[in-house]
């Protein structure tokens, strides 16, 4: 793969694309006429402030949130997606919350991560926990602990993997890196490159903006709901205003973190 | 009261509590996975039980009919439904369950000579009559308002219930009727005789427990379903529509609650309306555990059992009042002790 396809919008085929997505609470509009694309084997990032509407446009995306507009995944157009069809299709969220099944055990999370899979004839959960757990051996040694017991980082990796478990065409994930150890985040950054590398696409939405232009292809700026700007990732990442706003001044440190 | 007489109201409270721990389970599991307090359940063991009987008697068991139209209802709403969203292979699969299973059933029980039929043959077909209802009721009545509020649910289960109760004297008339037992065998241990029936409503009681956590532990829908009672947004993600987790919760309700009636037709008298006063036991025994622990659910099942049993024998005018107020310091207890069942978000 080389850096012309990752590092341009103009690729072959698309597996994602969002066509004037708009989502409003009440009167209020959280996201306004969003268009995004995500390419096969891409990983894109969507950064911005807090409340910019990151977390919505992903719920929207999904079908979790009702929205207009159009969502088009995989060749297939969708007015108003609905979850579970989404995650027939291929599609994956890790959200914000996480929104694991506490009182079970991580196994049965991970098992349950294949159900769609399995539904639709696919019994192959075995081999896909066994890949899970080579990403995670720390999900391994936790195998029969309830989730609700596993420390912030461990629920990441555990949503992370659950989400997995599906063998998504397109993952989207909302702050991997949130509230975890430097270290840590180095490793979830470290994955989901990998995951790239095993041809999943992803939509990636972070604060860790530095990480994440790093690691993804082409980026977008949401602020208060709408897009305020769009390029490739490297390209971005020495944009003024993004350094000016995101990236700020100390970057030595977050470079450190982030590498 | 002599020590033979306490052991024969125990036997009773055993028994009748078996299937209250039975009932209860359902009643639980139904309020986990989709917040809705069944009050119909019990309208299943009459209707479960009253099939049996008028298949044994001969008659075509008019619940089919029930079922028939039910099943057209369902089908005309997700043919429409099935057609707007563009999946037309989907028709075939909904029309072949909705209607054609209804028929071929109906089809059976007019050339079948089902009267004649081993026991075990009849409770088949009986239950094969009553349990989809379970399903079909949740794809009609409870689907559609699924999201809303736990107060609206439970005044819908209560029109439900008396829907039910109103077709079950349509159905089956207000005459009472009883079953032959399973078996006559009688058992003597020690100074008490234990009839065949009570042992087969104890043993399949815990069979189907044990069942019943089999599934919920072992099998990926089982694990589906409780992951839908935890985090109903976190498996909606994992494909798991609660759709999908209702009817299979409305069919595991509707299978406990029909052979709940199978099994204590040959020992009580059921009319068109028992369910109902069996189910509230249940609801008793449900309410101990707090609607959501299902060992304190068991465990106030054989309570409210054993006080049944007894209150009769000393007080048999009352009996169903003490049961009824047990619910009174349990609620005290439970409202004094914080955690109570909220109102979702
Ligand atoms: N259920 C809701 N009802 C009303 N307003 C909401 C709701 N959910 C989110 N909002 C508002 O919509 C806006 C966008 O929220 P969103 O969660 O999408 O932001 P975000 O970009 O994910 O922020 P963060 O980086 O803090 O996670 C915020 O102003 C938020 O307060
Ligand atoms: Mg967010």
């Amino acid at each position: 793969m080389n850096a012309n396809i990752h590092g341009s919008n103009l690729i072959l085929k698309t597996v994602l694309e969002v066509r004037d997505l708009t989502v409003s609470y009440g009167k209020v509009e959280a996201l306004s006429n969003a268009n995004i694309k995500v390419g096969e084997g891409q990983i894109v990032t969507v950064i911005g402030p807090n409340g910019a509407g990151k977390t919505t446009m992903l719920s929207a995306i999904m079908g979790l949130l009702e929205s207009r507009g159009k969502v088009d995944f995989d060749g297939t157009i969708e007015g108003v997606p609905v979850v579970e069809r989404m995650v027939a299709r291929g599609m994956n969220l890790v959200p914000e919350k996480r929104e694991l099944f506490g009182e079970m055990t991580v196994e049965d999370n991970l098992v349950l991560g294949a159900f769609q899979r399995h539904r639709s004839g696919h019994r192959d959960h075995a081999q896909t926990m066994e890949e899970v757990y080579q990403l995670f051996p720390r999900l391994r040694e936790r195998r029969s602990q309830l989730a609700g017991t596993l420390s912030g980082g461990e629920r990441q990796m555990l949503a992370v993997g659950r989400a997995l478990m599906a063998k998504p065409k397109l993952l989207m994930l909302d702050e991997p890196s949130l509230g975890l150890a430097p270290l840590i985040v180095r490793e979830i950054f470290r994955i989901i490159g990998e995951l790239r590398r095993r041809g999943v696409s992803i939509l990636l939405v972070e604060q860790n903006a530095r990480a994440a232009l790093q690691v993804a292809d082409y980026a977008y700026v949401l602020e208060t709901g709408e897009i305020a700007m769009e390029g490739p990732a490297r390209q971005l990442a020495d944009d003024p205003r993004v350094i000016e706003a995101y990236l700020g001044l100390g970057g030595k440190h977050q470079e450190m973190l982030s590498t | 009261m002599d020590f033979q007489i306490a052991l024969l109201l125990g036997q009773d409270g055993i028994t009748n509590g078996a299937i209250y721990a039975l009932l209860a389970l359902a009643l639980v599991l139904v309020f986990a996975v989709t917040r809705v307090i069944f009050i119909p359940q019990g309208e299943f063991v009459s209707y479960g039980a009253l099939t049996l009987v008028m298949i044994q008697a001969g008659a075509i068991p008019a619940t089919v009919w029930l079922l028939l139209g039910a099943g057209l209802l369902a089908a005309a709403l997700d043919v429409r439904l099935a057609l707007r969203a563009g999946q037309p292979g989907r028709l075939v699969r909904l029309v072949g369950w909705y209607v054609a299973y209804p028929l071929v059933l109906v089809a059976l029980l007019y050339t079948l000579p089902v009267k004649d039929f081993p026991m075990i043959a009849q409770i088949l077909f009986a239950l094969a009559v009553v349990v989809p209802m379970g399903p079909l009721m949740y794809r009609l009545i409870y689907q559609p308002i699924a999201a809303a509020p736990v107060l609206v649910l439970l005044i819908v289960s209560v029109a439900v219930h008396v829907a039910m109760v109103g077709l079950g004297l349509l159905f089956f008339g207000a005459e009472g009727s009883r079953t032959p037992p399973f078996s006559d065998a009688r058992f003597e241990m020690g100074p008490v005789m234990v009839s065949g029936q009570t042992i087969w409503v104890v043993v399949s009681s815990l069979v189907l427990i044990v069942a019943l956590y089999q599934f919920f532990e072992r099998t990926l829908y089982g694990k589906a379903l409780r992951a839908t009672a935890i985090n109903r947004v976190g498996a909606r993600l994992m494909g798991i529509s609660p759709a999908l987790a209702g009817r299979l919760t409305f069919f595991l309700a509707a299978l406990i609650g029909a052979l709940s009636g199978v099994l204590i037709a040959p020992i009580t008298t059921i009319y068109y309306d028992t369910g109902f006063l069996i189910g509230l036991k249940g609801f008793v025994a449900a309410i101990v555990g707090g609607l959501g622990s299902y060992p304190l659910a068991a465990a106030g099942a054989l309570l409210v059992g054993l006080l049944e049993a007894f209150s009769s024998f000393w007080a048999s005018a009352h009996k169903e009042v003490i049961v009824f107020t047990l619910i009174i310091p349990v609620l005290l207890w439970r409202s004094l002790r914080g955690r109570h069942v909220e109102e979702e978000e």
